[in-house]
C-alpha cells in the first residue's frame, strides 16, 4: 500500500487511515449531454501506465478527499493537492516534469 | 542409514535430549535439532510421497527451500498440515504424520501412478480430463479427489491466537547470516534505527558450516561478537525466527515472526505478523543450491550437497555411510571435506568439469578421495533409498563407465541468490553468464515514493559467493565507509553451467531427471510443453506445474527455465523468469487475521437500549456492524410466533421499536437546500420548516441507494434520515460530492446517528401513550402526520416525528443517547397500560411488506431504478438535473419493459421462496429457461393470515391478476397471483388519523 501525505493535515497515511476513489480530474456530465459524453464520465476511465492522477480519501484520519499525482509503474509520488481544483496546479505539472521530461499534460 | 554422529553438532546440547513421535513412532532428538535433523538421526530418510506419482521423497534441503519433506504437525487443535521438517525445530512431545500417501508411507498404492507415468505427461490435467464428459464426473473427479491435496484439513478451531505489530525504522534487513550482521552493523554505527531478522532459530548462515575466516577469527566467534555488538546498541531491534515474507509498496515489509511454533501452549501468540514500514530494505538473503537433473535425483538419499554438510556440522547428522558428491562447482568440495572431517567415507567426487584445479579440490584429493573429471551421473540406483550411482561422460550419452556403491548422492550444480524480495516491488534482474544466475540489477531497483532506491540486496543475495565478495557487498549495501570486514579463504575455479547430466541423454533418462519434487515435473514435460508450442516461461509454469508447488520452485525454477531454453533454442535471459509473489515461504492464516478473530472479528455496534433488550430475550440480528432484536421471545415461543405477537400487537395496541440505528445526517448551510435538491430524486428546498418528506437518493448511474424521511428542522438546516446500514456510506456519500464537485456551496454535514437515540411508537393507542408521557401537544391538529415538533416528553428532551413505516398511527421520538434507555423505559411503563409491546426487525419488516413500503437491499440490488418500483411520484420532474437524473434517460432505464414492482399473491396462501423466480416460456441463447420475475420480498402476513410478496416482474403494474409459475424445491411450481403490493389499509386511514 503507498503511503501518502494528506495535504489538509500533513500526515503521512498508509493503508489504515486511506481509501481510494478512482480516477481525478472526470468532468461531470448531466442533463442535456449526449449519451457518448456520459458514457465516457461514467465508465470510460485512463488506465495508464505512467503517470496518473487520483482521488484518495484520508477516511481515517481528517476525513478530507485530497488528489494524488503518481506513476503507476514505479509508484513514484509526485505530489498531492487539495480535491478542489479541476486541473492539476502548476507545483505538480513541474514535480512531474521535472522527474518524466516529455510528458505532456493529458497523455 | 543415516545416524547421529557421537561428536560435534554446533547447534545440538547433547545433555537435552526431547522426544517426539513420527508416524506414531517414539524417536529422540536433541534441544537444537530441526525435525530433519531428528529424523535422520533415527534413519528416517523417507518422509513423503510426492503430489503426482506417489514416487518416495526424501529430505533434500537443509532449509526453506526443502520440497519434499512436508509433514502434518500437531494435534486437534493444533494440527498444521504442509509443515517443512527443514525449519521445524523439535521439541519435547512433537507429533508429526507424513502426507500425501495411502494405506502408508512405506507401502503406498497411489506409487501405481508411476507406473503410468507414461500416460500422465505435461498438461495431463487439460489434455486427459476434459473429455469425454460422463468420465470427469464418474472416473476423473473422484480419483482426483482421493489423490489429491498434500496434507489434510484441520478438523477442530484453532487453539492458538496470533497478533500483529506495528514497526518502524530506517533500515530492515532480512537475513542474518553474515551478510545481514554487517549490514545491520554498519548501518547502526552511523545511527540509523535497524530492524534485523532472521528466518532460523540463528545468526550466522552458512559461514561458519563453511569454515570461514573473518577479521582473524572463526566464523562462529566473529557471528557472537556481531551479535553482541548490534544487542548493546539501543537503535538496533532483532528477531530470530522472523521471515520477512514480502516487500510491498512505498517500503512496507511483512515480516512473520513464528514466536511460539517450537513452545506450543506456553500462552504466547503462535505467530506476530509484524507491518513494517522501512526507509530501505536490505535483502541478505542469501542464495540456494540447485539440483542437478540426472536420472534417478529423486530417489531419498540424493541430497544437496550443502545440506548434506549442513546436518554434519550444526547436527551431527550423517545422512548415509557413503558418499559421492556430484558438482560441477568448487563449493561442493566443502561438503567432501566436512565429511572426511566427521570420519564419513567419501566414495568419489564426481565433477562435470572436464578439468579441475582448484583450491578445495586439492584439499580433497590431499585426503585421498577419488576425483573424476569431466564425468556425470547417468542413473542413481535404488527405490526407496540411493543404493549407488552408475558414472558416464558429462559429454556422452549416458554409456556406462562405472558403478559406486554409496547411500548418498551430495549435488551441487552452482547457486541462485535468493532474490525474492528484490523482485517483489519490482526489482530488475540481470543474467550473469560467468556464474549461470540470475543477479539484481543493482541499477533497476525497486523505487519508493520518491523514486529512490527502496531495497538492496548484501551478499550471496548480490551474487557474491566468496566470503571476502559477501562482507564487502554487505558493507557497501549499507552505505559503509572505510574498510569492510576482511575474510581469507581458499580461492574457487569457476563453474560449468551443466543443465542436464549427461548432456546427451536420451528421453529414457530425461523422463526420470526430476526439476520439480513436489509436484513431479521432469526435464522430459519441460521439453515436451516447448514442442507442443510453450514458449511463455509463465505459461509453461502453469501447463507443466513446474515451480507451482508449496515450494514456489525455490530449487526447480532455475533448472527448468535452462531446460525450457535449451528446447527453444534461446538463451536463457530471453526466456527470462517467472514472477515472484509474495510471501516468500508461507504463512499461517492466523496471523494475517490477526486478533480479528471470534468477538472482536469486527466492531460490534450497540444502541443504548441493547442491555435492555438483552434482558427481555431479544433473538439478535446482525445489521451491518449493528446488532438488533429480531424479536423478543417468551418463553415456549418460536421466533416465529413471537413475530406474529408482535405484529398483531402493534396493529392492535403499540409496538415499541429501538430505531436508534436510523442513520441521521444533519445537512446544515446556505446551500444546504440546493445540495439536496441535487442528492435526492425528490425536491428539499421547498419542504417547509416542521414538515417531513420521503425521499430517494440514487447514484449517478442512476440506481437506487437509499431512502428515508428527511425533516426540514430550521431555515438552513434539514435532517436526512438514512437506512441502518446506509449511514456511514450515504455521509461519505455526501461528503464525496461536497468535498470534489461542488466545493464552493456552502454546506456542513454531520452524522449525528450515534448522538441520538430513537424509538418508535406505533399503533393505534400510540398516541394515548405520548400524552400520558405528557409535555407536548401531539394532537392530530397540532402535530399532524408527515409533521415535526421538538418539546418535553415526560421529562426528556424530545424531536418527535410523525412519521410511519408500518401504516400505523406512529411517533419516532428522538431524545439525546445518554438519555435514550431511560426514555425508552418509560414508554415501556407508561405503555403497559395500552398492551405496549417492543418489537423488532422482522416484525418491522412484515408490517412494512402488509403496506408494500420497499426497503433498500430487498427491492433494490445495485440494478434498480425508482422508476422500476413505482416510486415515480417521488422523482421531480422540474428540476433540471440530480444524480441519477441523466443516466435514467438513457434508453435501457426508460425502455417500458422492464422488471416493475407488483405485489404476489400464492393461490394456495403459502409464503413463497425469497429470490424465487417466475418462470416464462422456452430457453434464452444459453438454452436456461427463460424468467420474467423474481420475489424481493416475502412473509407471512399474521394479519391477512397469508404469505404476502413483493416482487419485480416484467411489465407487472399492467399485468394486475396474471397467474405466474414460480418453480420452488423438488420440482414443484408454486402459483401466485399479480396484485396491488398494498396489502392492508390501501388507503392509509390508519397512519394519518
Ligand atoms: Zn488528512
Amino acid at each position: 500500500m503507498l503511503t501518502l501525505t494528506c495535504p489538509h493535515c500533513g500526515i503521512r497515511a498508509e493503508e489504515t487511515e486511506l481509501s481510494p476513489g478512482g480516477e481525478a480530474h472526470l468532468k461531470r456530465y448531466g442533463p442535456g449531454d449526449s449519451d457518448e459524453q456520459f458514457e465516457a464520465y461514467m465508465f470510460a476511465r485512463k488506465n495508464p501506465k505512467g503517470v496518473h492522477f487520483e482521488r484518495w480519501r484520508h477516511a481515517y484520519g481528517c476525513g478530507k478527499w485530497f488528489l494524488a499525482a503518481r506513476c503507476t509503474a514505479t509508484l513514484e509520488v509526485f505530489g498531492t493537492y487539495p480535491a478542489q481544483v479541476s486541473a492539476p496546479p502548476e507545483p505538480i505539472i513541474e514535480a512531474i516534469r521535472a522527474r518524466r521530461p516529455g510528458w505532456e499534460a493529458g497523455q | 542409514m543415516s545416524a547421529r554422529l557421537s561428536r560435534g553438532g554446533r547447534l545440538i546440547d547433547r545433555r537435552a535430549p526431547v522426544t517426539f513421535r513420527f508416524d506414531g513412532k517414539p524417536m529422540t532428538g536433541f534441544a537444537g535439532d530441526t525435525l530433519a535433523a531428528s529424523l535422520l538421526a533415527n534413519d528416517q530418510m523417507l518422509v513423503g510421497r510426492s503430489f503426482k506419482y506417489h514416487r518416495p521423497r526424501g529430505i533434500v534441503a537443509s532449509g526453506a527451500e526443502e520440497p519434499n519433506a512436508l509433514v502434518g504437525l500437531g494435534q486437534g487443535p493444533r494440527f498444521e498440515p504442509n509443515q517443512r521438517v527443514t525449519t521445524t525445530e523439535t521439541f519435547e512431545g512433537l507429533t508429526a504424520i507424513s502426507q500425501n500417501h495411502w494405506p502408508s508411507l512405506d507401502y503406498d498404492i497411489g506409487a501405481v501412478n508411476g507406473y503410468l507415468s507414461r500416460f500422465l505427461p505435461a498438461g495431463f490435467y487439460y489434455k486427459m480430463f476434459l473429455w469425454p464428459r460422463p468420465f470427469w464426473k464418474h472416473v476423473y473427479e473422484p480419483f482426483i479427489r482421493q489423490s489429491a491435496g498434500l496434507g489434510k484439513v484441520p478438523q477442530e478451531a484453532d487453539a492458538d491466537r496470533y497478533e500483529q505489530a506495528y514497526a518502524f525504522a530506517d533500515l530492515v534487513v532480512a537475513g542474518g547470516g553474515i551478510a545481514g550482521l554487517t549490514a545491520a552493523l554498519t548501518a547502526a554505527r552511523a545511527g540509523k534505527r535497524v530492524i534485523l531478522l532472521e528466518q532460523t532459530a540463528h545468526w550466522g548462515g552458512r559461514a561458519p558450516v563453511d569454515g570461514d575466516e573473518i577479521d582473524g577469527m572463526a566464523a562462529d566467534l566473529w557471528v557472537k561478537n556481531a551479535v553482541q555488538a548490534l544487542e548493546g546498541m539501543a537503535n538496533v531491534t532483532m528477531r530470530l525466527r522472523t521471515m520477512v515474507s514480502g516487500l510491498y509498496d512505498h517500503g512496507y515489509a511483512l515480516a512473520y515472526e513464528r514466536v511460539a511454533d517450537h513452545t506450543p501452549g506456553d500462552g504466547r501468540p503462535r505467530h506476530r505478523l509484524w507491518r513494517i514500514r522501512a526507509g530501505k530494505v536490505i535483502a541478505a538473503t542469501g542464495a540456494i543450491e540447485r539440483p542437478l537433473s540426472f536420472a534417478g535425483n529423486d530417489i531419498p538419499g540424493v541430497m544437496l550437497a550443502a545440506a548434506v554438510r549442513d546436518f554434519v556440522v550444526n547436527w551431527a547428522v550423517s545422512p548415509g555411510d557413503r558418499s559421492v558428491v556430484v558438482t560441477n562447482n568448487d563449493d561442493a568440495y566443502r561438503t567432501a571435506l566436512a565429511l572426511a572431517d566427521a570420519g564419513l567415507v567419501v566414495a568419489a567426487v564426481i565433477d562435470a568439469r572436464p578439468s579441475v584445479t582448484g583450491d578445495l579440490p586439492a584439499q580433497v584429493r590431499a585426503r585421498g578421495i577419488r576425483v573424476l573429471e569431466g564425468r556425470g551421473i547417468a542413473k542413481v540406483k535404488g527405490a526407496k533409498r540411493v543404493t549407488g550411482v552408475a558414472i558416464c561422460a558429462q559429454q556422452g550419452e549416458g554409456a556406462v563407465l562405472e558403478e559406486i556403491a554409496c547411500d548418498v548422492v551430495a549435488m551441487s550444480g552452482g547457486w541462485s541468490p535468493v532474490v525474492h524480495l528484490w523482485s517483489h516491488c519490482g526489482g530488475k534482474l540481470i543474467w550473469d553468464a560467468d556464474a549461470s544466475m540470475f543477479r539484481p540489477d543493482a541499477a533497476r531497483p525497486p523505487t519508493g515514493d520518491a523514486g529512490q532506491p527502496m531495497a538492496a540486496t548484501a551478499g550471496a543475495a548480490s551474487g557474491a559467493l566468496q566470503t571476502a565478495a559477501v562482507l564487502a557487498d554487505a558493507h557497501a549495501a549499507a552505505g559503509g565507509e572505510g574498510l569492510a570486514p576482511q575474510a581469507t579463504g581458499p580461492a574457487e575455479a569457476p563453474m560449468l553451467p551443466v543443465w542436464i547430466m549427461p548432456q546427451g541423454a536420451g528421453i529414457a533418462l530425461k523422463s526420470k531427471m526430476w526439476l520439480d519434487y513436489q509436484n513431479d515435473v521432469k526435464v522430459s514435460d519441460v521439453q515436451l510443453a516447448a514442442r507442443e508450442g510453450y514458449e511463455s516461461v509463465e505459461h509453461t509454469k502453469r501447463y507443466t506445474t513446474l515451480g507451482m508447488a508449496t515450494d514456489q520452485g525455490k530449487l526447480s525454477n532455475i533448472n527448468g527455465l535452462a531446460v525450457l531454453s535449451h528446447a527453444l533454442h534461446q538463451e536463457i535471459p530471453a526466456t527470462g523468469t517467472t514472477t515472484f509473489r509474495p510471501p516468500y515461504t508461507p504463512i499461517s492464516l492466523g496471523s494475517i487475521g490477526g486478533e480479528a478473530r471470534g468477538e472482536i472479528f469486527q466492531p460490534l455496534r450497540q444502541t443504548p437500549m441493547h442491555d435492555w433488550h438483552s434482558a427481555q430475550g431479544a433473538y439478535w440480528e446482525p445489521v451491518g456492524q449493528w446488532r438488533r432484536p429480531y424479536c423478543y421471545k417468551r418463553s415456549g415461543e418460536t421466533a416465529h410466533e413471537a413475530v406474529n405477537r408482535e405484529v398483531i400487537n402493534t396493529r392492535s395496541n403499540i409496538g415499541l421499536l429501538d430505531a436508534s440505528t436510523l442513520g441521521k445526517i444533519l445537512v446544515k448551510g446556505a446551500d444546504a437546500g440546493r445540495f439536496l435538491d441535487m442528492l435526492y430524486t425528490g425536491v428539499m428546498s421547498t419542504l417547509p420548516v416542521g414538515k417531513c418528506r420521503y425521499g430517494l437518493m440514487c447514484n449517478d448511474n442512476g440506481f437506487l441507494i437509499d431512502d428515508g424521511v428527511v425533516v426540514r428542522m430550521s431555515e438552513d438546516s434539514w435532517l436526512c434520515h438514512t437506512t441502518t446500514g446506509g449511514a456511514d456510506r450515504i455521509h461519505a456519500h455526501m461528503e464525496d460530492w461536497l468535498q470534489c464537485e461542488w466545493w464552493d456551496w456552502k454546506v456542513h454535514t454531520a452524522n449525528l446517528t450515534e448522538q441520538y437515540a430513537q424509538v418508535a411508537i406505533v399503533g393505534p393507542k400510540a398516541r394515548m401513550l405520548l400524552e400520558k408521557l405528557g409535555g407536548m401537544d401531539v394532537s392530530r391538529e397540532a402535530l399532524p402526520f408527515m409533521t415535526y415538533a421538538e418539546g418535553t416528553l415526560g421529562g426528556f428532551r424530545a424531536r418527535v416525528f410523525r412519521i410511519s413505516f408500518s401504516g400505523e398511527l406512529s411517533y419516532e421520538v428522538a431524545v439525546p443517547a445518554s438519555e435514550g434507555l431511560a426514555f425508552w423505559e418509560a414508554c415501556v411503563a407508561a405503555g403497559a397500560e395500552f398492551g405496549a409491546m417492543p418489537y423488532g426487525t422482522e416484525a418491522l419488516h412484515v408490517l412494512r411488506a402488509e403496506k408494500g413500503f420497499i426497503m433498500i437491499g430487498d427491492e433494490t440490488d445495485g440494478t434498480v431504478i425508482p422508476q422500476d418500483l413505482g416510486l415515480g411520484w417521488a422523482i421531480s420532474k422540474k428540476k433540471a438535473d440530480y444524480l441519477g437524473k441523466r443516466a435514467q434517460e438513457r434508453s435501457h432505464m426508460a425502455d417500458p419493459n422492464r422488471w416493475k414492482l407488483v405485489g404476489l399473491e400464492t393461490l394456495d396462501g403459502s409464503v413463497l421462496p425469497d429470490g424465487a423466480l417466475a418462470v416464462a416460456e422456452g430457453v434464452n441463447a444459453n438454452g436456461q429457461q427463460r424468467t420474467q420475475g423474481r420475489v424481493t420480498s416475502t412473509y407471512h402476513s399474521p394479519v391477512l393470515k397469508k404469505g404476502i410478496a413483493m416482487g419485480l416482474v416484467l411489465n407487472g403494474p399492467g399485468r394486475m391478476g396474471e397467474v405466474l409459475d414460480f418453480p420452488v424445491d423438488d420440482g414443484k411450481v408454486v402459483q401466485a397471483r399479480i396484485v396491488d403490493q398494498v396489502f392492508y389499509d390501501k388507503d392509509g386511514e390508519k397512519q394519518n388519523v
